[in-house]
């Protein structure tokens, strides 16, 4: 059995490293083969399983995680000014301060649990996004939003800016307009931006699926089953929370650093709790507490933002050109309520429809499929292998 | 009986009376009240090295509050429990458990999500590592010696043909069996047992009976409170008799069945 | 000193709004179980009832003015509004200025409407779901309602006049020997009356009469009341369309103090809830003492004076009583034993 799993595992690992890696050429016929795009499936997607790890696998629901994004993005963003456009210290640097800013916030939550551990989460991120648009416009720069610039031939502007790329400068780097991040002189933008973040999804979903395996994957998911019984049974489960907050929170720090990396600006905006119940939306779309759900959620939900919310009228009404003109009419009225603009509404009723028919997520609904169609030729091992499969 | 002398909680220079060198466990002169309403009063109890010790008693005696004040769950007015030389009063659940006490339920409080194996895999794995450990990278499926101790547990609690099953999926009963596993898989210097029996039939109670027997010649040490007679006289060593939050009797089986008290405070209760 | 009372009366009617808000969510909560993010898009969608009605009320046809001419001398077509028509001029000019307060005849019966629907056809099927479902279709029915709005009524503020009689400032300092300075907008005085009313009103009905007995012992015990045979599915409904209508008016008469748009019921939701947490969840007092608390506490810290030495301080004060108040009342300010904890 455990040859089995780890067999399977490998082979999950192996088809989402294949298909991310080919992405550009496997979604060019949906339409989404655009770095842009491609890049934000990779960061959303390595948002969400860094949120699962806490919210799937030990229940605790927390209303705060963009908060982390915000912190990856505005420490990166700082690294580009003060140290180098190279991105390898402005990543690093990035999940690390998430990872301390974790630590601080969920030492506190994490004294409470259920509804109090989501409303002081809830408390952390409106307290940094406020901070964030007032006192600390100075580090964050308000509502412009963070932003490299050139560094300026009169060095007191440019250290008043913050731009003056220490490392770079020393290491005699010539800099021509605004400078883009780069990987050792590898440009971050377009498709080696994407492959960057491609290669770091995958190996967070390596990290994860480690992780979700592991004795400690294990006693996260018996935290999630009966907390308390764990607590008789010799286990101090704070700090086991404290350790999945914190993974989870540098997961998302590396998300909002990637979001640095491929376009060098921060906004408080990502910190917005309406960005925190995005990520939510994505782990149970997906699946709470599967591997591939919350990714495959986090696609989905870019994927579907971009495209819905870029239709018009005009597409629309060649796109229904087929009916009768006032059926035509009719239909692009009521359509058009969802599309472009009412995106949000499509939104919300996504995340109605999956919660009230489909609490298991997508990967829930392949399971059941799967089970269906496997029941005939063996009953008993049916469902065990649709499970595996399904995480 | 042994003489503890004059104590209070808030002295807290007093020497603890260890009891005598084959003492496990120690409960030292615990109140317990619930808004005025006194639940233990001045229970003392030993607990031997290696005995099964039965607490009985009818039903709101307090024998519940006793093994939650334990196991850390209640915290006694005043008063100690002592474990092996260590005031157990204070300390947070999973320091006691860390310490050698575990408890088997009386309602089974296992987890739900996980498999029957998994289930007996967390208290071994605590008992190996501690309370706290994190390597993400110890694969949980390759812990190949733990595993076959716990199949090997599961199979001592008639567990084996359930192993991949989800715990909520079982029988009350076989949850029952599975607590009992989950603690037994610890090698706990003391077992604390809440009514292990209770809701079982006939045939699997006594398949626990003997189960319990041949843990006993292993060197256990076991505490059970129990309603059902039968148990108690199968397996006690000695068994101390609650009534009212008080210890009223207290020795062999044989002197407690013929104590007049334990008759009184058990008219038409239950038949001893 | 002046400043001092200034702020208080300035937290007093956000602090009313507040506590409506959370004097709802707690009621649905301790009686039915559920956590309703979709609390705060009740609140505004009692608002938007006033603009509607308001909007009702200038629905006009357009007329040839019997009077003004064009520059061409040419008679001038004008907007005539129907209400006009029907009751005359004075009557029209009368239910325009009055709309706000007018508007709770309408929300009254709409809000309970909508509670009735919410509850009967998504709320009852999650009494037994996990708080993490409840909190998150609630939040996407939240989303769905507030998109709606935006699509029918725009995404800008949309501001509502008060009645004239009450459009200035109360000399208030005059009243309580403060001097002339204090000065303080009227119907945002109102309102304050008004929110204590509602909260009295929803108190008396809970203390002295039938129902509200009910409603108050299933808050202690669900499953004893249930036991006893009440029909407590009933009841519930009722509750649910009693908090949508607290939280109807709450928003209908915020209106003039505050333009509506379509985000302001989470904008309050978000506030509400941390109120609801400070108070207690579950205990109807705490949500209303911890609202004006929570509300009071607030214009203090957007004084200049506390801002110089905290700076940012206004901005934060609210979530960080919520973390004081959380570590060490775990229950909240006068929240019961045994609610909502593991």
């Amino acid at each position: 059995m455990g040859n089995t799993q780890s067999r399977n595992d490998l082979l999950l690992l192996a088809g989402i490293a294949g298909f991310t890696l080919l992405a550009p050429w496997l979604l060019a016929p949906i339409g989404a083969a655009y770095p842009d795009l491609l890049q934000k499936f990779c960061i959303f997607g390595i948002f969400a399983i860094g949120f699962n790890i806490l919210f799937g696998l030990t229940g605790y629901l927390s209303f705060g995680h963009a908060v982390f994004i915000g912190v990856g993005s505005y420490v990166s963003v700082w690294c580009f000014k003060l140290l180098t456009m190279n991105i390898i210290p402005a990543v690093a640097l990035s999940v690390l301060m998430a990872g301390l800013f974790a630590a601080a916030i969920g030492y506190v939550s994490l004294r409470r649990s259920g509804i109090y551990f989501s409303i002081l989460t809830l408390a952390f991120a409106q307290m940094s996004y406020n901070l964030a648009y007032s006192v600390l416009t100075p580090i964050t720069n308000g509502e412009t939003g963070l932003q490299v610039r050139a560094i300026r031939t009169n060095a007191e502007l440019s250290l008043r800016d913050g731009d003056v790329r220490v490392i770079d400068q020393a290491l005699g780097i010539q800099e021509v307009g605004v400078p883009i991040t780069n990987l050792f002189g590898m440009k971050m933008s377009g498709y080696p931006g994407f492959y960057f973040c491609a290669v770091l999804l995958i190996i967070c979903f390596y990290l994860a699926q480690r992780l979700t395996r592991s004795n400690f994957g294990v006693m996260l998911k018996a935290i999630k089953s009966n907390q308390n019984r764990l607590n008789y049974t010799g286990i101090h489960t704070r700090p086991y929370l404290i350790a999945a907050f914190v993974i989870s929170g540098m997961y998302a720090g590396l998300a909002g650093s990637l979001m640095a990396v491929t376009d060098p600006i921060a906004g408080a905006e990502r910190m917005q709790w309406t960005a925190s119940g995005e990520v939510v939306l994505m782990t149970i779309l997906g699946g709470v507490g599967t591997l591939v759900g919350p990714v495959l959620g986090a696609g989905l939900i870019k994927f579907a933002e971009q495209k819905v919310s870029s239709w018009n009228e005009g597409i629309l009404n060649s796109f229904f050109s087929f009916l009768p003109e006032s059926l035509q009419h009719f239909v692009v009225d009521v359509v058009s309520l969802f599309v472009g603009e009412g995106w949000h509404l499509t939104l919300g009723l996504m995340f109605m429809v999956i919660v009230i028919f489909l609490p298991g997520g997508l990967m829930e609904g392949f399971r059941r499929i799967m089970a269906r169609f496997q029941k005939k030729p063996d009953e008993t091992v049916a469902p065990d292998g649709a499970q595996q499969a399904a995480e | 009986m042994l003489a503890t002398a004059e104590k209070t909680a808030d002295d807290e220079s007093r020497e603890f009376q260890r009891g005598t060198p084959n003492s496990v466990l120690h409960i030292d002169d615990v109140h317990k009240s619930f808004s005025g309403l006194h639940a233990l009063s001045d229970v003392d109890l030993e607990v031997l090295e290696g005995e099964t010790h039965a607490i009985i008693g009818p039903n709101g005696a307090g024998k519940s509050t006793l093994l939650n004040v334990c196991v850390g769950r209640l915290k006694p007015d005043r008063g100690a429990v002592v474990f092996d030389g260590e005031v157990l009063t204070g300390k947070q659940p999973h320091e006691i458990n860390q310490l050698g006490v575990a408890r088997v339920f009386q309602t089974p409080e296992v987890f739900p999500d996980l498999t029957v194996l998994e289930n007996i895999m967390v208290p071994a794995l605590s008992k190996r590592d501690g309370h706290f450990r994190v390597n993400p990278f110890k694969d949980f499926e390759r812990e190949a010696s733990l595993r076959d101790e716990a199949v090997a547990t599961a199979e001592s609690v008639g567990l084996q043909a359930q192993l991949t099953a989800q715990a909520s999926s079982m029988s009350r009963g076989d949850k029952r069996r599975l607590e009992l596993a989950m603690g037994l898989i610890q090698h706990p210097r003391l077992l604390l047992l809440d009514e292990p029996t209770a809701g079982m039939a006939r045939h699997d109670t006594n398949a626990t009976i003997d189960l319990l027997k041949k843990i006993k010649e292993g060197g256990m040490t076991k505490v059970i409170i129990e309603h059902d007679m039968h148990v108690v006289f199968s397996l006690a060593d000695r068994i101390s008799v609650l009534a009212g939050g008080r210890i009223i009797a207290q020795g062999t089986p044989d002197e407690v069945k013929n104590d007049p008290k334990v008759k009184e405070a058990y008219l038409g209760e239950e038949q001893v | 000193m002046d400043g001092l009372f200034l702020q208080i009366l300035n937290g007093l009617d956000k602090g009313g709004a507040y506590a409506l808000i959370a004097l709802g969510l707690t009621l649905v909560f301790g009686t039915l179980g559920v956590v309703n993010f979709a609390h705060g898009a009740l609140f505004m969608l009692g608002a938007f009832c006033a603009v509607a009605l308001q909007r009702i009320f200038a629905t006009s046809y357009q007329a040839v003015s019997e009077t003004k001419k064009d520059f061409l001398g040419n008679p001038l077509k004008e907007d005539v509004p129907y209400i006009q028509d029907w009751f005359g001029p004075d009557v029209a000019a009368f239910l325009m200025d009055w709309s706000v307060p007018m508007s709770i005849l309408l929300a009254v019966p709409v809000m309970a409407l909508i509670g009735v629907i919410m509850e009967r056809g998504l709320i009852k099927h999650f009494y037994n779901r996990p708080h993490a479902d409840q909190i998150l279709v609630t939040f996407g029915l939240a989303i769905v309602v507030q998109e709606i709005i935006k699509h029918y009524f725009g995404a800008n503020p949309i501001p509502q006049p008060a009645p004239d009689i009450v459009a200035g400032a109360a000399n208030v300092g005059a009243w309580v020997g403060l001097g002339e300075n204090v000065v303080y907008p009227w119907w945002r005085l109102v309102y304050f009356g008004f929110s204590a009313a509602v909260i009295f009103g929803v108190f008396a009905f809970l203390q002295f009469t039938n129902f509200g007995m009910v409603v108050r012992a299933g808050m202690q015990d669900r499953e004893m009341v249930s036991m006893l045979g009440i029909n407590i599915q009933r009841r519930f409904t009722i509750v649910f369309g009693l908090a949508a209508v607290v939280a109807g008016v709450a928003g209908a008469m915020y209106t003039p103090t505050l333009p509506p748009d379509y985000h302001i019921g989470m904008d309050f939701l978000v506030l509400s809830f941390v109120v609801v947490v400070v108070g207690g969840m579950g205990s109807l007092g705490g949500a209303v003492l911890a609202g004006f608390l929570l509300g009071v506490l607030q214009s203090f810290a957007s004084m200049n004076e506390v801002k110089s030495i905290l700076p940012g301080i206004d901005q934060i004060i609210v979530y960080l009583i919520a973390v004081i108040v959380l570590l060490t009342l775990p229950r909240g300010l006068l929240g019961r034993k045994g609610v909502m904890e593991e």
